[in-house]
């Protein structure tokens, strides 16, 4: 029988290996998480009393449907929660847990590793009390925390009211909505959202369930600085009159939409190429998710699709592997599911144009801004290094004088802002920067680990 | 270190306010040496900042951090524990007893002197 390995246990992988499960090829199914859900429909940690049909409201349906989906194959797969990859060689992964390093061997390989948030940099933005917008609703989907009493929720992404209302549902104080996207670009990328009309009445219905709360929502702001001595105090913004505005709060929410976790798809040896939509190098796969001989990719990792992409191109990944194998499947669904992650990825490109990232916001970085947190290497370290006769153009030699990106996130965190600062004080496309490159391993591994391993 | 109560919010020392309850008890555990108390369930980032303004400061400068993305791929949440291990505050699960050090154990050291 072959050895079919799925990588992240959100929608995509859940959705995977349900269909390989019913093709009786007990696939290994490998998440870091402890628990089963991925980040959109994570399950709170045990104990926790919270309501997920009211934090929900509409999605919570599929957020059951999926956890129910994963509780019927359980013994049909080798799920292995609290399971790092952490590198990929040839037809081998090396995986960590609590116990150390091991490897698992694949014949196909399903990589469902999810995205994170992406950050644009601002004054203040290492102080504590700052967290990534995605960051805030894990924080209370898993812990049943908010990140602070009186929260700003900032940046540009359509999950910026969502959350914000599910703090404000549990009692938060949300103090201010700053979407950086002025209106008119949401009013003109409206005719195409209209393709999703429900997908596009939720989030009117969550803007105006906010602004009847009275929270105050600004739309085209500046995001200027966060203030705070050793925490956060204020947020300072200039709104779309050219007013200045400051709003006291303990935390602030801070995102720019998703970026894929692509670290082990480039491992494995997928081609990376640049899209302009997302000013983003994303992973070469076809309609159904090959992304080379063996090697298939699905969900938020690939491109970002949401949730309902997520669970879509799973299972189409899965009946590739399939196909690939010789195994028959319905063909007539796998199309059906082809056109569906089309349509709704195609649905993203245009949420791109209502949310924007703010590319050009990097120039007016001053100095002293810290762009780098692992290694606290500042916008000025960068544009010196660049200055110096000679000095590189290139992301990845700008990461080796500079240490910016090369500490223990791998440019995670302030690799897309370095992409812009490179490009931008070079005066080149963003594209002729160059790519950050990825090693192995693709995050920490623990200390034991790794003495396992030198012995 | 202030105590919530009547007095104003920023005197809070936590930066994290629970929003819904947990079942399960409470759980001793330590932060540079003093008593604090979460709830059994608690990630071990929630557990600190229910109780404190940071989880470290930076080894140059002492800057404080407090974590930033919450699901394991920052990795600004790493911690100090008084056994010498250093663990991911965000994925890692408080247990009764532990001891969290907010700067490195040389630093600390250093500072005790
Ligand atoms: C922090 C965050 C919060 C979000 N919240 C919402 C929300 O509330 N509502 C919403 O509609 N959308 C939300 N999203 C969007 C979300 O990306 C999609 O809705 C959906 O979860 C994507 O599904 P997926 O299966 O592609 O990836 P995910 O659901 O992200 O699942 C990926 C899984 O892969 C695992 N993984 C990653 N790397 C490794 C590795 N190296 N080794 C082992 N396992 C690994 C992760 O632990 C994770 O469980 C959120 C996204 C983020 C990043
Ligand atoms: S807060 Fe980002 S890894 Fe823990």
């Amino acid at each position: 029988m072959s050895n079919v390995v799925v990588v992240g246990g959100g929608p995509a992988g859940i959705r995977a290996a349900c269909m390989l499960a019913a093709h009786r090829l007990r696939p290994v199914l490998l998440d870091e998480a402890r628990n089963v859900g991925g980040q959109g429909y994570r399950a709170p940690s045990p104990g926790l009393r919270l309501d997920m049909d009211a934090l929900m409201g509409g999605e919570a349906a599929k957020y059951h449907a999926l956890q129910a989906a994963f509780a019927s194959i359980r013994d049909q797969i080798e799920y292995r929660p609290g399971t790092l990859v952490w590198a990929i060689e040839g037809k081998t992964l090396h995986v960590a847990t609590d116990e150390g390093s091991s490897t698992v061997s694949f014949d196909a390989l399903i990589l469902a590793t999810g995205a994170m948030d992406r950050i644009m940099p601002l004054p203040g933005w290492t102080l504590p009390g700052v967290f990534a917008l995605g960051g805030a609703q894990v924080s209370l989907k898993d812990q049943g925390c908010f990140i602070g009493r009186r929260v700003a929720f900032c940046g540009s992404s359509p999950l910026l009211n969502l959350a914000a209302l599910q703090y404000r549902k549990l009692g938060a104080d949300v103090v201010a909505v700053c979407d950086t996207t002025p209106l008119g670009a949401k009013v003109r990328a409206a005719p195409q959202l209209a393709a999703a009309p429900r997908t596009m009445m939720r989030g009117i219905s969550y803007l105006t369930s906010l602004m009847r709360a009275g929270t105050p929502m600004l739309h085209g702001v500046t995001l200027l600085r966060i203030e705070g001595k050793s925490r956060v105090e204020a947020i300072i913004v200039r709104d779309c009159r050219g007013r200045e505005r400051r709003f006291a709060c303990d935390a602030v929410a801070l995102g720019y939409g998703l970026k894929p976790e692509a670290q082990l798809a480039e491992l494995a040896g997928a081609e990376m190429r640049f899209d302009a939509t997302s000013r983003l190098w994303l992973p070469k796969i076809d309609a159904d998710g090959r992304a080379g001989r063996s090697l298939y990719l699905a969900g938020d990792s690939v491109v970002i699709g949401g949730a309902d992409a997520a669970e879509a191109s799973g299972e189409l990944a899965a009946r590739a592997v399939l196909s690939d194998l010789g195994i028959v499947h319905a063909r007539s669904v796998a199309r059906g599911l082809r056109r569906r992650v089309f349509r709704l990825r195609r649905f993203q490109r245009a949420l791109a144009r209502a949310f924007v990232w703010p590319a050009n916001r990097v120039k007016d970085l001053s100095d002293d801004v810290a762009l780098c947190r692992c290694e606290n290497v500042s916008v000025g370290e960068i544009r010196r290094a660049m200055d110096q006769a000679l000095g590189p153009i290139e992301v990845n030699r700008v990461k080796a004088i500079t240490r910016c990106g090369m500490g223990r996130c791998q440019g995670r965190v302030c690799g897309p802002a370095l992409q812009e600062l490179v490009a931008s004080h070079a005066g080149i496309p963003i594209e002729a920067a160059g790519r950050l490159r990825v090693q192995a391993p693709v995050k920490p591994i623990p200390l034991s680990v790794a003495r396992t391993l030198a012995e | 270190m202030p105590r919530m109560g009547a007095a104003s919010m920023d005197e809070r020392p936590g930066l994290f306010v629970r929003a819904v309850d947990r079942d399960g008890g409470s759980i001793e555990f330590t932060i540079d040496g003093s008593p604090m108390t979460a709830r059994a369930g608690d990630s071990l980032l929630a557990a600190i900042l229910t109780n404190a303004s940071l989880l470290r400061r930076l080894e140059f400068g002492g800057e404080p951090r407090a974590g930033f993305c919450l699901m394991g791929a920052c990795q600004d949440c790493w911690v100090w524990l008084d056994d010498g291990r250093h663990v991911r505050a965000c994925t890692t699960a408080a247990v009764a007893g532990l001891g969290v050090r907010t700067t490195p154990p040389a630093l600390a050291e250093i500072r005790n002197v």
